[in-house]
């Protein structure tokens, strides 16, 4: 079973990195680009078989590991 | 007194902090990071600058959970004394013994140059061989090192007096201009700078050898 992670700076974080992709956005001609928030994929591959005990410990692994939750939010999806 | 220096894969200011610790009269020990014990009778213990792990996932992440950090996470709690310099500022921010987080620079770029600190409080170990409001010249070497934490923390530490250092002209987007903070008990400090890179007559400031010697004489009244 596979676990893909989203994580992302939460709102109200100022993202440097994603204010410079909307700036180089700008330059090349993209007008109305009014936000850019660039985050992180994780993809898991776990003997887990069951779907809710999966969603389960990874998501512990984001609350040890995978974010920071004092900046980022994460969400876990089993694919 | 005696300093425990964790190295992890990746660290290159292990050596650089050992040297100054010692040439300020302590007895330093390097310390593995797959180690699960600090020396004996540890009084303090430093975490070094540079790229642990390669700073994969986030800086500080992955080392602020080796098997040494347990230890040393409990000599903090018993109220022992820990400095993390630059790298290591941001594994003590990830453990979770510091509040708050580095980010990503402001201008998004890799700043290495002398910039000026103005010391805020003389009330710690660290800041003690200084003067209050003092101004002094220390290296700063990082491409994480914009301090983010929400306003009530950053508040909570203006008001009880745990920001350490700040920036006179910030270069990194910093809260506040932080450079360095200290824990509730005012033990454990946390700095993006250098001083151990201005410890040396070879190095253009020597400001950082009364951070040391402070340190070291605090340390012996302890």
């Amino acid at each position: 079973m596979k676990a893909r992670v989203h994580v992302m700076l939460k709102d109200g974080v100022l993202d440097p990195q994603g204010e410079a992709v909307r700036h180089a956005l700008g330059t090349l001609g993209f007008s109305g680009v009014e936000g850019v928030r660039q985050g992180k994929v994780i993809e898991l591959d776990l003997a887990e078989t069951d779907a809710e005990a999966a969603r389960v410990t990874v998501g512990e692994m984001c609350e040890k590991l995978l974010a920071n939750t004092v900046i980022e939010s994460y969400r876990v999806e089993i694919v | 007194m005696k300093a425990a220096v964790i190295v992890f894969p990746g660290s290159n200011c292990d050596r650089d902090l050992a040297v100054a610790c010692r040439k300020a009269g302590m007895d330093v020990t390097m310390v593995w990071h797959k180690d699960t014990e600090l020396p004996p009778g540890t009084d303090l213990v430093g975490i070094p600058g540079g790229f642990s792990f390669g700073d994969y996932l986030r800086c500080g992440a992955i080392a602020a959970r080796s098997p040494i950090i347990t230890a040393v996470s409990a000599h903090a709690k018993r109220g022992g004394y820990a400095v993390g310099l630059c790298n290591g500022f941001q594994v003590l921010t990830e453990t979770g013994l510091l509040p708050g987080v580095l980010m990503r620079n402001r201008d998004l770029k890799y700043i290495c140059r002398t910039i000026g600190l103005r010391v805020e409080t003389t009330d710690s170990a660290f800041t003690s061989g200084y003067t209050q409001g003092q101004e002094i010249a220390i290296p700063i070497a990082h491409h994480d090192g914009n301090y983010t934490a929400d306003s009530e923390t950053v508040a909570r530490l203006k008001g009880d007096g745990r920001v350490a250092f700040t920036y006179i002209d910030n270069p990194n987007g910093s809260v506040a201009d932080i450079a360095g903070i200290l824990s509730e008990n005012r033990r454990v400090l946390g700095m993006m700078p250098h001083p151990e890179r201005a410890a040396d007559p070879l190095h253009t400031s020597q400001d950082g050898v009364t951070f040391f010697a402070g340190l070291a004489s605090a340390l012996a009244d302890a």
